[in-house]
């Protein structure tokens, strides 16, 4: 077998610094990959994007820069309302997706491991139900609701089941972060409540997964449009709709989609940031 | 290796190495983390670049070549398995990417699994099988190529204790059948000493000494060593000439252009032997017995001497003669010290 | 199930154990309001349409009623549903799978990958009237970029903007099986003498494959699924199956097409049905390699 040795050779020359080596190379010709990449893909998302902002800054004669269209966020006719409505179907949304979620979720990694497999094909199932389909099964209850005049914040039943898949994904990945079964059991031999034990202990590991969850449901609840629309609710997309076949081009259907957008995405990226910032301290 | 150096950034992870390993010979490289052991040997597997220097393999320069040309077979801490593959199948990989007929690699792969044990696993997925298993796996896998080098990285330290021993002394055993010359890198000196044919100490990307366990145990080359190696007394002293005066005896050092001044002495245990205390003075080699640890053929006994507490080593039959709470009177052994790079601190003195 | 121990007397009372025995309740009952919660709003629609699928509007059985499904006009609504999902989700799979590739690959605290993942999370939602708005603009008739007819055409235009929201969905749904990709394997198979492209072929390639196809599935039916694009989109032109539901339920005729918007639900969530089998399996295979 060969020797590893360099015995009895003279360096050919003194060592000189060998430059960029090969992994060297490898590492920027990946990371050249990535960039172009990230600039393609850059541009074809912002670009629809940064249109839209531009006709939100429109005046009324072409060329003219105006800020109206931001503050007509909160004057135009049935846009406010429409606006309120939808904010608290996010809220509601998100919290009770959680309320759900978060300890059948505890619960099952804890004592019933063999339904996690159907469990998340439950949750998954929504992403491929059309909602559509969903509403046609959906209409004869909901007429029924519209009897007693229940406003459209009765939608988020639905928009909860609607947000299962994205929020199961978020608080999956922070649950696989933390020992569950461990914590739990340090906290319940310690006297804790299941209550306890949830709330105070799983939860404050895994706030990160559950911020994100509960943006993301949140982020539906803004965006939804289809069972709102085919059941004859109003809700911001709605209503931006139909100002749009109504006064088509009111830059401001532009803004306000932008604004809910930005904050969403905003929102978002600051969980992401603190978080890492909590991981490199902690 | 010759003269390797990497670095990342301000961080200097090798510093100069030079490093030369004989055919068929195990070197293994124990040091702590972030000694550049690990840098080591991914350097010579090409899976990092060098900054400085050459690297030679039978006689030819590999330091250029990438990784997939460079005739090494590696060993991984874990994870390294295909798990989309059986056993069979991962092991003969490497002959698959050689266009090594199919019937050829059947035989190779069979050949290799028999030499780790494991022919009867041929079939299994990676996940059934157990870690240890795995481990064997890899180093059949990395084997089937016929390397000119075995490259080892801790592969151990993601094992249990038990196993860990049995697939350390099977190991070894593989190799010396093979023949094949290897590195092997821990961080667990027992590993290193017990199958090594040189063990190479590193620290802070150099290395430190680079000898037979025997000499790096009994003579190490530099307090580092002295004190990563094996159990050391820090005894503070007074060096003047070509000695050292501990507790009023006085020690040949092993360097000796070692400056003069207070210093600590770094003893072994096997150095320090008990005798019963016959008379009831106290001086400054009697103490107290406080613990005993039972180690086999040998024991390890702990004594108070009222400032500070020592370590002696000797067999069991004579460390039962002073049981807890005895008293003692020790005697060290005039072995050639080292002493250590850092100084007493105030107030320490013999 | 506390351990209650006696109380010495003068301690503080202990609540009285509940007379009869103590019942140990199954582990299961815990998922219980989420079941109840599932087949209430998700399962009880579905069987609702279902079992209305079958009948008349007067309630009597009505097995012929599916016939429906292959009436020619039916059934060009879902090949033109189908054509239109089956580009977009090809096309949204190998480009998500691209730039989940560039995010994965790269530092996993740095900038470029937490604002990709978080405007994918938002992305993935935007499909519908805001991304109407948001292309007519860009490329409509009085957009900012071009005026494009071919992006109104059917479904190739429309393709490219359902791809908006389909390619971050890939990245939210593939990604972390791109994370998954352990470097020893790279590193292994370096090792035994790989080339990057063999790598690729013998190992990266098939360990990706079953949560790439399975993704590649996801997307599919979300497409199925999209309908507020297209109604912002174009409104009058019914091309797809969600648009013909609309128009049934809500209909002058009136209840009567009922029958018709809960056979073409049917139909849809067949076709999902098929979609979501192939889905698990594929999971399956996935998560055992690369979790």
């Amino acid at each position: 077998m060969a020797a590893v040795t360099s015995l009895g050779e003279t360096p050919l020359t003194a060592p000189a610094k060998r430059p960029r080596g090969l992994q060297a190379r490898r590492r920027r010709r990946l990371n050249l990959f990535r960039y172009v990449v990230f600039t393609i893909f850059g541009l074809f998302f912002l670009l629809p994007l940064l249109a839209v902002l531009r006709f939100s800054l429109e005046g009324n004669t072409l060329g003219t820069w105006t800020l109206s269209a931001w503050k007509q966020i909160v004057s135009y006719q049935g846009l406010l309302s429409a606006v309120e409505i939808t904010l608290e179907l996010a809220v509601l949304t998100s919290v009770t997706t959680l309320v759900l979620l978060v300890p059948t979720m505890i619960w099952i990694r804890l004592r019933v491991q063999w339904f996690s497999r159907p469990f998340e094909f439950l949750c998954l199932l929504p992403l491929t139900i059309p909602a559509i389909a969903l509403v046609v099964g959906l209409a004869p209850v909901y007429n029924k609701i519209r009897h007693f005049e229940l406003s459209a914040l009765m939608l988020f039943w639905i928009y909860v089941i609607l947000a299962l898949p994205y929020a199961y994904r978020a608080l999956s990945a922070g649950l696989n972060a933390i020992d569950v079964k461990t914590l739990s059991e340090a906290a319940r031999s310690l006297g804790a409540s299941w209550l306890r034990v949830v709330v105070q202990v799983i939860a404050p590991n895994m706030w990160q997964a559950i911020l994100n969850a509960l943006l993301l449901s949140a982020a539906l609840a803004l965006g939804e449009f289809t069972i709102a629309y085919t059941l004859l609710y109003t809700n911001l997309q709605v209503e931006l709709y139909s100002i749009s076949r109504n006064t088509p081009n009111a830059s401001v259907i532009f803004s306000t989609s932008l604004a809910a957008l930005v904050f969403t995405f905003a929102l978002l990226l600051i969980i992401s940031i603190v978080g890492r910032r909590r991981r490199r301290t902690g | 290796m010759e003269g390797l150096s990497r670095h990342y950034g301000p961080v200097v992870a090798l510093d100069g190495l030079d490093l030369t390993v004989q055919a068929g010979e195990l070197v293994a490289l124990l040091g702590p983390s972030g000694c550049g052991k690990t840098t080591t040997l991914r350097l010579l597997a090409g899976l990092e670049d060098a900054d400085a220097g050459q690297i030679t393999v039978g006689g030819n320069d590999v330091t250029r070549l990438p990784a997939s040309k460079r005739d090494m077979g590696m060993v991984f801490q874990a994870y390294s398995l295909f798990p989309h593959m059986t056993v069979r199948q991962n092991v003969a990989f490497g002959l698959r990417l050689r266009r090594v007929s199919s019937a050829g690699r059947d035989k190779r792969a069979i050949e290799m699994l028999e030499l780790v044990g494991l022919s009867a696993q041929a079939d299994r997925y990676p996940h059934q099988i157990s870690g240890g298993q795995q481990q064997r796996v890899a180093l059949a896998r990395a084997l089937a190529i016929e390397p000119q080098v075995l490259l080892l990285d801790e592969p151990l330290s993601a094992l249990d204790a038990k196993v860990r021993a049995q697939l350390r002394d099977q190991i070894r055993r593989i190799q010396l059948e093979v023949g094949i010359t290897t590195l092997f890198v821990t961080h667990d000196q027992e590993e290193a000493l017990a199958i090594a044919d040189r063990v190479g100490v590193m620290q802070d990307g150099r290395l430190e000494q680079l000898a037979p366990p025997t000499q790096v145990y009994s003579r190490p080359a530099t307090p580092f060593v002295a004190e990563f190696v094996g159990l050391s007394n820090r005894l503070a002293g007074t060096v003047s000439g070509s000695t050292v005066t501990v507790r009023g005896r006085d020690l040949p050092l092993v360097d000796p252009t070692t400056p003069p001044g207070p210093a600590i002495a770094l003893v072994r245990p096997e150095a320090v032997t008990l005798a019963s205390e016959s008379t009831g003075e106290a001086g400054p080699l009697t103490g107290t017995v406080i613990a005993s640890t039972f180690l086999g053929a040998a024991s390890r006994v702990t004594v108070d001497l009222g400032d500070i507490t020592i370590l002696a080593q000797l067999s069991t039959a004579d460390a039962m003669e002073h049981p807890a709470g005895s008293r003692v009177a020790l005697t060290i052994r005039p072995d050639p010290v080292l002493v250590s790079a850092d100084k007493p601190a105030e107030g320490e003195s013999e | 199930m506390a351990v209650t121990a006696t109380s010495p007397a003068g301690a503080r009372p202990v609540p009285p154990v509940r007379a009869g025995r103590r019942v140990r309740l199954p582990a299961w009952l815990g998922v219980t309001p989420f079941l109840a919660y599932v087949a209430i709003f998700l399962l009880l629609p579905t069987g609702i349409l279902v079992v209305d699928a079958f009948r008349t509007p007067s309630g009597a059985l009505n097995l012929s009623s599916p016939k429906l499904l292959f009436s020619s006009t039916v059934r060009s609504y879902f090949i033109g549903s189908f054509e239109l999902c089956l580009i977009s989700s090809v096309v949204g799979a190998v480009f998500g799978a691209i730039l989940a590739y560039a995010i994965a690959s790269g530092n996993p605290n740095g900038a470029m990958r937490q604002l990709y993942i978080a405007a994918s999370g938002v992305l993935a939602q935007f499909g519908g009237v805001t991304l109407a708005f948001a292309f007519v603009v860009t490329i409509g008739p009085v957009g900012l970029l071009l005026h494009a007819s071919w992006f109104y055409t059917f479904p190739w235009g429309i393709s490219v903007i359902y791809a908006y929201f389909q390619i971050p969905l890939m990245v939210l749904v593939f990604l972390p099986a791109m994370d998954g990709l352990k470097i020893q394997w790279r590193e292994a198979s370096e090792s035994l003498g790989c080339s990057a492209w063999q790598y690729w072929r013998y190992i990266g390639g098939p360990l990706l494959a079953p949560a790439f196809f399975g993704a590649a599935l996801l997307l599919f039916a979300n497409a199925l699924s999209a309908f507020a694009t297209i109604v912002a989109w174009e409104n009058q032109i019914a091309y797809i199956v969600p648009q013909q539901i609309y128009l049934a339920i809500n209909s002058e005729v009136g209840l009567s097409n009922l029958n018709v918007a809960d056979v073409l639900a049917l139909g849809m969530i067949i076709m999902v049905a098929i979609v979501m089998t192939g889905y698990a399996l594929l999971q399956r295979r996935a998560a055992r390699w690369l979790r």
